[in-house]
Order: structure tokens, then sequence, then C-alpha cells
């Protein structure tokens, strides 16, 4: 089958004072239809970068990513996919409603279809309620949700998150977890970045995990437990060189 | 094209929420009521003398409202990073400064629209003789030139970061061409070469800003342009206006955007 999302000795290289530095190395990744596909690293590892390459921000330095098959630095590659950054302030002087219009224009999503679309993404994150109010006073949660809707207002067949529960409370982590499964159980295919790790043992099928610039691991979330006799975390520390005492014995 | 005009619908929606429009249209009303009052006076060069006040009034207005709405629209986007979602969907480069530009333009002709149809109100009942015509492609020639101050400022935004300084040599760079322009071919015969030929190409490179001010026909009633002038007018504003907007993209189109 092929991938939804995929790249081929993806490099990326930026100026670094005189020099230069590899932020991507060789990176070689394939996500297929329907998979929730986590993409771990500590910070600085490369994960965003990866993202900015995907979304057509930042051009590769070697190698290449597609999505759908299309080369990302085509516009028409993205879409099919929702996307959504860490921490975005959305436009303040917009409502919800206004907001998600805007994006619905974007993709040229006719009037009727989008109504009832800013309708059910409303309800699905929660802010009917607050559909008429402008977004500056929203909350961080708030926002974060404001964002997942603009990310689903083309019905997307990837969606592509950027930690999307950094920052919110346990109960707006909460619901963001719950929109995610509930997109899982619908067949999307969901890329995203998290350093909740808890989260993403319970939510991904598949992860990868980025340090320095290269994947460690790539596997089944299930496989690697087995294989590992570890959770995630004791998984992730061990590959990042972190080795307190309390994981001597982790294999 | 829905994404172009999605995105000047965006811009425009910012200028009528935002409260500086306001307090510039505020002030510039207030001075033409003024203006309205001391008629009553009936001394024709008092009032225009307050004309000439007034429509001063509306072109510094205006190029603080294209220079400003124009100036924070990039790095507004980057700073609170709504240019990521935005550029994550299928929208080019070329579109967001096609779409900006067409807002902040459209956005600048409608509060053109607001002051000048207050100040011919207040003209048109206190003058026995408004000359319409003249006012008309005063306010015509108006909007094209803003047109050329948006482009620029555009290419001012995708050049610098920050939108306070973007914004300041904007306003410097058009005040200069607004009242040194003109000057400027004199002052090329007044230097040597290879100097002379230096300011000469300034001269001829630079858009003309000071041709698209009508505002003396308004005030003093002067005959009306001829049409095909005032066409070519726009139609010179729209050379500059196209090449200032291509030169944004060319720089526009290759920036990395890290997150």
């Amino acid at each position: 089958m092929d991938p939804i999302l995929e790249t081929k000795d993806l490099r990326v290289e930026y100026r670094a004072g005189a020099g230069r530095k590899e932020a991507v190395r060789r990176l070689n990744l394939r996500v297929g239809a329907g998979e929730v596909f986590g993409f771990l690293g500590p910070n600085g590892a490369g994960k965003t970068t990866t993202m900015n390459v995907l979304l057509g921000f930042l051009p590769p330095t070697g190698g290449a990513a597609y999505l759908f098959g299309v080369d990302v630095r085509q516009p028409i590659a993205r879409q099919r996919i929702g996307y959504l950054p860490e921490l975005t302030y959305y436009y303040k002087f917009l409502t919800a409603e206004e907001l998600l219009r805007f994006y619905a224009k974007i993709f040229g999503i006719p009037r009727r279809v989008a109504d009832e679309r800013i309708d059910a993404l409303l309800k699905l994150v929660e802010l009917e309620h607050a559909r008429k109010r402008p977004i500056k006073g929203y909350s961080k949660g708030m926002q974060q949700r404001v964002g997942l809707a603009q990310a689903l207002i083309n019905d997307p067949d990837l969606l592509i998150l950027d930690e999307p529960t950094s920052g919110l409370d346990p109960l707006g982590r909460m619901k963001v977890r719950e929109i995610i499964q509930r997109l899982k159980n619908e067949g999307k295919t969901v890329f995203f970045s998290s350093h909740e790790l808890g989260e993403v043992e319970t939510i991904c099928d598949r992860v990868g995990i980025i340090h320095q610039g290269q994947l460690q691991v790539e596997g089944r979330v299930a496989d690697l437990l087995q294989e590992h006799h570890a959770n995630l975390e004791q998984i992730f520390l061990k590959i990042i060189g972190y080795q307190p005492e309390t994981m001597a014995g982790v294999p | 094209m829905s994404s172009v005009l999605a995105l000047s619908g965006v811009v425009v929606k910012e200028l009528y929420r935002r409260k500086d429009f306001y307090v510039l249209f505020v002030l510039t009303a207030l001075i033409t009521l003024l203006m309205g009052s001391v008629n009553f006076f009936n001394d024709p060069k008092i009032v225009r003398y307050l004309k000439d006040i007034c429509l001063l009034l509306i072109w510094v207005s205006s190029l603080v409202i294209a220079i400003g709405t124009t100036a924070r629209q990039i790095p507004a986007e980057r700073e609170n990073r709504t240019i990521f979602p935005l550029l994550a969907k299928p929208v080019t480069r070329a579109q967001v400064i096609a779409g900006k530009f067409l807002g902040c333009w459209a956005a600048c002709g409608l509060a053109l629209l607001m002051f000048y149809g207050f100040f011919a109100v207040i003209s048109a009942t206190r003058e026995a003789h408004f000359p319409w015509m003249q006012y008309l492609q005063a306010v015509g020639l108006h909007w094209a030139v803003l047109g050329v101050v948006v482009a620029l400022t555009l290419l001012g935004s995708v050049l610098f970061t920050a939108p306070s300084s973007n914004a300041t040599i904007c306003f410097i760079v058009v005040t200069g061409l607004l009242l040194l322009g003109r000057h400027l071919n004199q002052v090329a015969l007044q230097q040597s070469e290879p100097l002379r030929s230096l300011v000469y190409g300034i001269y001829f490179a630079v858009p003309h800003l000071e041709w698209f001010d009508l505002r003396d026909f308004v005030i003093y009633g002067h005959s009306a342009v001829p049409w095909i002038d005032w066409l070519l007018a726009w139609l010179y504003a729209g050379v500059y206006t196209v090449a200032l907007l291509f030169a944004a993209w060319l720089i526009f189109r290759r920036k990395p955007l890290n997150q």
C-alpha cells in the first residue's frame, strides 16, 4: 500500500555561525493510511524541522518528502492535510466562527458545506458557546481547540499535529486526546509529535524516535515495549543516552 | 482566487475592528467640522485655507493607515505564528502577497471613501459651487498612489522583521518622495559627474508620488485633468505597484520559515 507520508533520505542543514549544522540526517519515514504515528525526540532533535519540510515551510537540503505521493514543495500536496502548530495565536480580532469560515474559503469549500462543517467542528471541540466571541478573549486551551478545529476544516485525510497538548491543563489535554482518539476511530491518519509519552503510548500505533537529527528507533508501540521490556519513557530516555541508576536494569 | 479574496477579507476586517482608524477619522472629522463652522464668517480665503488643512490631514491619515496596516501584516503573521497554519493549506506565497496587498489596498479605499465622503458632504453644504469632477479625480488618484505605498510597505515587511522599523522607513521614504521627488532633477543639475547621473537615475527610477496629489484642483477649483492623463497616471501607478509586489514575492518565495 502506498504511504500517505514518506521521507526518503531527507536532509536539512542550517547555517550555524561560520559553519553548518545538520538538523535532519538521512531520515526515512513511511506512514500508512489510518495509522497514528508518534514522532518523538528531545527538544532540538529535528522533529519540528522535519514537520517544517513536510509542510513546505523549509526546503530540504537533500532527499525528498512526499504527502500522498506528491512532492511537498507543491502546494497541492497540502490539499488533504490538516495542521495544528504548537501554540499559535490566531487572528484575535476574529471570532472562532469567522476564523473557521476564513480557512474554509482558503480551501474553496462551498458556503453551505462550510456552515455545516463549522457547526460540527465547534461542537466537536466544545466551543459552540464561544463561537461569536473574539479569539482574543480565549484561554490557552480554547485557542488550542480552535486550532484543532481549523486543522479539521477540510475534513483532512492526514493530520499533522505539533505537540497538540503542549501547555494545556490536564482537562484540556484529555479533551485533545479524546479528539485524536475519535479521529483515529474514523480512520484518519495522524502524525504527531509530543513530549507526553504516556499519551503517545495510549494513542499511537507506531512511533519513531529521533535524536540529533537521526531516526534511532521506529516500530509498533506494542513491539517496542515487548522488545525492550520497558515503558516508552524508559525506552526514550535510553535512546537519547540518559542513564540514571534506576534504569540500569533496562536492557 | 478564493484564497486571495479570503486573505484580503481578513485584512479589511482587521482595519475596521481596530481603534486607530476611528481615531484618525474622528480627528479629521473634527477639523472638517471646524472648517464648516468658520465659513460663517463668509471669508472664502479662510475656507480655502481650512480645506487645505483638511485635505492635508486626509493625506497624512491615509498614509498612516496604508503604512501602519500593511507594515504589520507579514511580521504579525510570523510573530503570532498564524503564517504556519495558513501556509500549511494549499496557498502559495504569491497568493499570500496578493491577498495582503488587495486587502490593505481595499481597506485604504474604504477609509478614503469615509474621509472624502465626509469632506464632500461638509464642503458641498458650505459652498455654492463644489468642483465634483476635480474632487472625484483627486479621490481616484489618491487611491492609486496608495496602491504604490501599500506595495512598497509590503516589500519592506518581507525585508524587515520588526513592523515598527518597516513603518518608520516607509513613512520616511514616502514623505521624501512626496516632498523632494519633484526637485531631484534640479538637484542633479547642480552636481558634477558622476553624482549628476546618479541623481538623475534616481529621479527617473523612483515613483513620483507627488503627481497624484490633486488637492489644489479641489481647493482652487482648477479645471479638471484630461481623462487620458488621469488614466496614464493610473497606469504609471500600476506599473510601480506590480514591480514592487513582484520584488516582494521574489524575496518571500524562498524565505525559510522556521518555527
